[in-house]
């Protein structure tokens, strides 16, 4: 029984990365008052653009861990010009962002597929990055093996939600960020490019997606394939109102959405006779069990979220 | 010139400085302005011209392109044609930021405060300067706010949240901010709207001492202020400029018919007391906001049938969530609210309709018309199962629908080239006379309408107010609610004053001054 | 200057005509990224499904799930549901139908048939209520709580396979045995079968439902302002949910049209993406059943085509999925373009621009 907790809350710190990493880009994006339900697509690419640089270079023959920063690094890179080609939907042409988003996350999860199929063939196990863990902390009983057992990824995710806080609420870009999206008529008549805040908003959300997507792929599943992301695109966005648009709070959301997933995981791996496809639907079905307890009378929401903006629309 | 100043506030980041006030604007001029927006000539060769140490009053009906022209001078909107000279030399502005630092400032009309920042986040918004690279220094923030507050008397919490603070508490905000992005020539949208009376004269004596350090730009349609406040005037009317003089040598009714054109009269309720019955009797009702504070606190109100009783106060008094707690919109959490006799609070808005109430709502874009349905579908928004429109309240009757648009457009003067034209295509006026027939026509016995005539041009007023009238004399009760005191006190047989979500006083028409209604407004009750 | 009403005309046509180019555009550079050959590709999806009438009516048998479908998501899109759960209330259908042919296989077909029918309308029926009592009441956006609900009822689905509706016969493929037939829709041609005319059915009752009845009109007013809808006197929770309901039972439909007419027995991946593809189907149909029954044969004729350009080129049926993403966001943004009278009135200034500086100016005395 000991054992189970502890792999549990193991895996739960690992497997909660691809989770934050995604909700906090798409809290950048919906303080700015955008809603990315392309994640989910995005996050597919960087799947899949994160694990083709490693893949091509353990095919040629010279791989080292450098690729693998190599993949994460192609994989943002990626994410943000998806995000500004979302941004150029949604904020240029003022599209609705709620269906836009849809048609977005086919378009992503379609091509990733597809490219993959061209260039990669089948499934391919790779080597990626491997959880070395930190020499002598790892070795603490208990403590060691649910918190220092991981990859440098790991905790260098970790790290970027005190930095997306301190970035939100301290820095003048933050500033820009939360008026842009409670009041844009405001913050224009301040003399802030909304839309440009917005884009950028939108491409620093995309690389997060990104990222989080190479994570899946490079460090946890260690291979590429259609379902890889599995909802989890749509799941980040849920978060980012479970958790109220605070770092902090879709940090402590996504630990407790990943723990619902790791209890399939183990279950799965005990033995114990009990459809696993019960265990699978858990974290889905405490998505919607959360939206009804938080989605009504949001007051902290940014008001303009899901609002496009146009300077010359008279009110 | 323009670099001299730039460079001149770049050095001055947090220290006031003292020779600042030498320079700034001595002459500011717009020539041959003109802004089209998507069928509608906003502004048409207008032409304005302002010395140092004045304040221009910008003076017109709703919709004259007041505010569109100040929108132009800071950059918020491009002008198609025109130029703008500042000092002599001619400027481009791109956005609001190129004006600021040439030292123009606007207090728009509807604050532009982020509600959920502070006072002191507000201002820092703006304060290019103060934006680090790592962190934005709210010190220097902090410090610039003081020195502003001092120099001008302009008290403000720089820690409160926007949503904590009352309005006139947000116009002083506006006002410092606006200031600390260091403006020397002001522009004010309206300033008063929101205020009242009292508040409104506190303000104008605050602008008579800042006159000497500042020039100021004052959009206002209220002739009490501009001749108390302004030494010159322009008056624009329909995206044109129409007169421009000093401001000492016309009488506020001169101005008044050079703004509408004409001398206009309108209608005047001048009936005598119907005697009717009791038609809608709120008791003791409270009511919470959408921010779940209290809106209505114990309200009291009876209208009989054949009377108009008045709502006064300064909007954000709980005049929405009155409207719509009476018609079901709303949850009424103590009291009740009696038509005819019934009680029909927390029942539905359709059992309400059902019981012979009319609505003409406040915003009629979203509330009274569904935009993309046509003129005649608009129509029957409330009637869609009603047997006359529909066979067994299942099947629309397309012929009858047609039949009943055709008569009302006619009758209600509808300027729309068909009917079945979406009804969000029609300016406000228009729009606002499909809901007018649409209310009218289905026989109300009691009726509510909401800011009926705000934004609309005399014509479109005029034609409101007789059908109102109409009503009126038709023994129908009519609870008008409205921001305009000359509308009230036109039309009212009974005045009520609301004030922080109760009923101050009613008067009756005969006892209702300006000034009584303005002390009401203000929460000042005499006899308490 | 030219009149409005022609401006208009021509503006509607270049926005289609540019919107049209953009999609070729985009999917062409997608199939450049993988080298596949442009005329070939295309061909092969779009011309060679006409070519032999195996091709057509396999076409076909692809558009009635996505006609039934994109009915559905029309009626909750004009009604303010944006229902992308299709594919989970589909699964749903299947197993309820399947559930009922499954343990009532004796029953004579005049009453095993609609009993299935019913099962899988209840089935999707109630996978949509959930999203509609939740938008309705507290305000859960649908968006999400329709792909939470798609996840699990795949799920669920694939749960039935391997246990409860588990061929004994074959217990390693997660497949149903094959129903009873008092199960089966009888086939016309081929695979085609008369699920056909149920669709067309359907498309002329939704028309009739939408526009023609008080029931309609309150729905679409529920759909375009819901604020405007609840101060005119409708239930608009009500109305909301009354679509999510009806959106929810056409995609069970489709599910129950889907096995008794093609597959006959419940089998892995049965919703085969219908359900999203039904979305993009509702949409480049204009939200209308006249242009839902073509639009959801031009579909069929991708999802078709997508798998014959895998053997034939090389080129992944995924693409598919990567022009239904395409189709929508260039759909989404050429509306917008479309109704902007700010873009209207820009182009419209500069077209009498160039028009005046065209016309040779008159000599004036």
């Amino acid at each position: 029984m000991m054992t189970i907790i502890v792999n549990m809350l193991e895996m739960c710190i690992s497997f909660s990365v691809a989770l934050l990493l995604a909700s906090i880009g798409e809290m950048f994006n919906q303080r700015a008052g955008v809603f990315n339900l392309g994640c989910e697509g995005i996050m597919s690419l960087g799947a899949f653009f994160g694990m083709l640089v490693v893949y091509f270079a353990e095919k040629a023959g010279y791989y080292s861990g450098w690729f693998n920063f190599l993949g994460f690094l192609l994989a943002a890179v990626v994410g943000a010009l998806l995000g500004l080609f979302f941004g150029l939907i949604v904020v240029t042409f003022r599209a609705p962002q709620g269906i836009a988003g849809i048609g977005f996350q086919m378009f992503g999860v379609g091509l990733a597929g597809t490219l993959f199929r061209y260039y990669v063939g089948g499934v391919q196990n790779i080597k990626g990055v491997t959880a070395t863990g930190i020499p002598g902390l790892r070795n603490i009983p208990v403590i060691g093996q649910i918190f220092f057992s991981h990859s440098v990824v790991v905790y260098l995710a970790y790290l970027t939600v005190p930095i997306a806080w301190y970035i939100l609420f301290k820095t003048p870009w933050g500033l820009k960020v939360r008026a842009v999206g409670t009041h844009p008529r405001a913050s224009d008549s301040m003399g802030i490019n909304v839309n440009k805040i917005r884009y950028e908003a939108l491409a620093l959300g995309g690389a997060f997606a990104g990222i989080a997507g190479a994570y899946l792929s490079l460090a946890q599943a260690h291979l590429f394939n259609d379902t890889i992301i599995s909802g989890r695109g749509f799941i980040a966005v849920a978060l980012v109102y479970f958790g109220h648009w605070h770092p902090y709070q879709i940090l402590g959301g996504a630990m407790l959405f990943t723990l619902a997933q790791t209890f399939q995981a183990q279950v799965q791996s005990s033995g114990i006779a009990f459809p696993y496809e019960f265990a699978v639907m858990l974290p889905y079905i405490l998505v919607i069990v959360v939206l009804a307890f938080t989605s009504k009378n949001n007051k902290m929401s940014p008001s303009a979220l899901g609002k496009p903006f146009n300077r010359e629309q008279r009110v | 010139m323009n670099c001299k100043i730039k460079s001149m506030l770049k050095k001055n980041v947090s220290h006031y400085p003292k020779q600042e006030e030498n320079e700034g604007i001595t002459s500011l001029t717009m020539e041959g302005i003109t802004k089209r927006f998507p069928g509608l000539l906003a502004l048409n060769n207008v032409n304005i011209e302002i010395g140092k140490g004045e304040i221009l009053a910008l003076v017109g009906e709703n919709g004259a392109g007041k505010t569109t022209l100040m929108n132009v001078l800071m950059g918020l909107y491009q002008a198609d044609e025109g130029r703008i000279t500042v000092n002599g030399k001619e400027i481009k502005f791109k956005g609001p930021e190129d004006a600021f630092k040439i030292g123009i400032g606007m207090v728009h009309q509807q604050y532009m405060l982020v509600p959920n920042l502070t006072v002191a986040e507000n201002i820092a918004l703006g304060m290019k300067n103060a934006h680090k690279l790592y962190k934005v220094d709210m010190q220097a923030v902090r410090k610039k706010i003081d020195e502003v507050s001092e120099k001008y008397g302009l008290v403000v919490n720089p820690d409160a949240y926007i949503y904590q603070i009352s309005v006139g508490e947000q116009q002083r905000v506006e006002l410092v901010k606006t200031l600390c992005l260091g403006a020397k020539f002001l522009i004010l949208d309206e300033p008063t709207s929101a205020l009242t009376p009292q508040e409104t004269d506190e303000l104008i004596k605050l602008l008579l001492t800042m006159k000497d350090k500042l020039s100021i730009i004052f959009i206002s349609h209220k002739l009490a202020e501009v001749k108390a406040l302004s030494n010159k005037v322009v008056i624009l009317r329909h995206g044109e400029v129409v007169f421009k003089g000093n401001t000492a040598d016309y009488s506020a009714s001169e101005i008044a018919s050079k703004m509408t054109g004409h001398e206009v009269e309108l209608p005047q309720n001048t009936e005598e007391d119907m005697h009717g019955e009791v038609a809608l009797d709120v008791k003791n009702i409270s009511v919470l906001s959408d921010r779940g504070a209290m809106a209505l606190n114990g309200l009291n109100l009876c209208i009989h049938s054949g009377e108009i009783v008045g709502l006064a106060g300064v909007s954000g008094n709980g005049q929405r969530e009155l409207a719509e707690a009476i018609n079901g919109l709303r949850r009424v959490e103590s009291g009740t609210i009696e038509l005819f006799g019934q009680e029909i609070q927390n029942t539905s808005v359709h059992s309400v309709i059902e019981r012979g109430m009319g609505y003409i709502p406040e915003e009629r874009n979203i509330e009274g018309i569904v935009p993309p349905f046509s003129i005649k579908e608009n129509y029957i928004l409330k009637d869609s199962d009603n047997e006359v429109y529909s066979k067994k309240g299942l099947f629309i009757n397309a012929k009858q629908v047609q039949k009943n648009a055709e008569k009302l457009v006619k009758e209600f003067d509808v300027r729309t080239s068909s009917i079945e034209l979406s009804a969000g295509s029609l300016s406000g006026g228009n729009i606002q006379k499909v809901i007018l027939a649409r209310e009218m026509t289905r026989n109300p016995k009691f009726l509510i309408s909401v800011y009926p005539t705000r934004g609309l041009d005399l014509g479109a007023i005029e034609f409101i107010h007789k059908k109102l009238l109409e009503k009126r004399r038709n023994g129908v009760g009519i609870l008008l609610i409205s921001e305009e005191l000359d509308e009230i006190m036109s039309l009212s047989d009974k005045i009520a004053v609301i004030y922080k979500g109760r009923i101050q006083k009613i008067l009756r028409r005969e006892e209702a001054t300006r000034a009584k209604l303005g002390m009401l407004m203000a929460g000042v009750n005499d006899e308490q | 200057m030219m009149s409005n009403k022609r401006f208009m005309f021509l503006y509607r046509l270049g926005v289609t005509l540019l919107a049209v180019l953009a999609v070729f555009v985009m999917s062409s550079m997608v199939l450049l990224m993988i080298n596949a050959d442009l005329s070939k590709t295309y061909y092969t999806m779009i011309i060679k499904p006409f070519t032999n009438s195996i091709h057509i009516t396999e076409v076909i048998v692809r558009a009635i799930p996505l006609c039934i479908i994109a009915l559905g998501v029309c009626v909750a899109y004009r009604s303010g549901i944006i229902n992308i759960g299709a594919e989970g209330q589909m699964a749903m259908g299947v197993i309820c139908f399947t559930g009922v042919a499954l343990s009532l296989p004796s029953l004579p077909k005049v009453v095993l048939l609609p009993l299935c029918f019913i099962a899988a309308i209840l089935g999707g029926a109630i996978w949509g209520f959930i999203p509609g009592i939740l938008k309705a009441k507290l305000k859960v956006s649908e968006l999400l709580s329709t792909v939470m609900l798609n996840y699990i009822a795949a799920q669920a689905y694939s749960l039935c396979l391997r246990t409860i509706y588990m061929d004994p016969t074959d217990k390693a493929t997660p497949q149903s045995t094959r129903l009873a037939s008092g199960a089966h829709l009888s086939r016309l041609s081929g695979r085609l079968h008369t699920g056909v005319i149920i669709a067309i059915v359907l498309a002329v009752i939704v028309y009739f439902l939408m526009w023609k009845t008080s029931t309609g009109y309150k729905l679409r007013a529920s759909g375009a302002s819901e604020r405007a809808a609840k101060y005119g006197g409708i239930n608009v929770a009500k109305y909301v949910c009354l679509a999510a309901i009806i959106s929810g039972a056409f995609a069970g439909l489709a599910g129950g049209v889907e096995i008794a007419g093609v597959h006959r027995r419940a089998i892995e991946g049965i919703t085969n993406n219908y359900g999203f593809a039904g979305v993009v189907v509702a949409l480049f149909g204009g939200l209308h059943p006249l242009g839902i029954v073509p639009a959801s044969y031009f579909f069929g004729l991708l999802i078709y085509g997508s798998t014959l350009i895998s053997g034939e080129t090389g080129v992944p049926a995924n693409i598919v999925g990567v022009m239904e993403g395409i189709i929508i966001i260039v759909i989404v943004v050429s509306q917008m373009i479309l109704n902007n009278k700010y873009y209207q009135d820009k182009v419209k200034r500069w077209i009498d621009k160039k028009l005046n500086k065209h016309t040779p100016k008159e000599v004036k005395p």
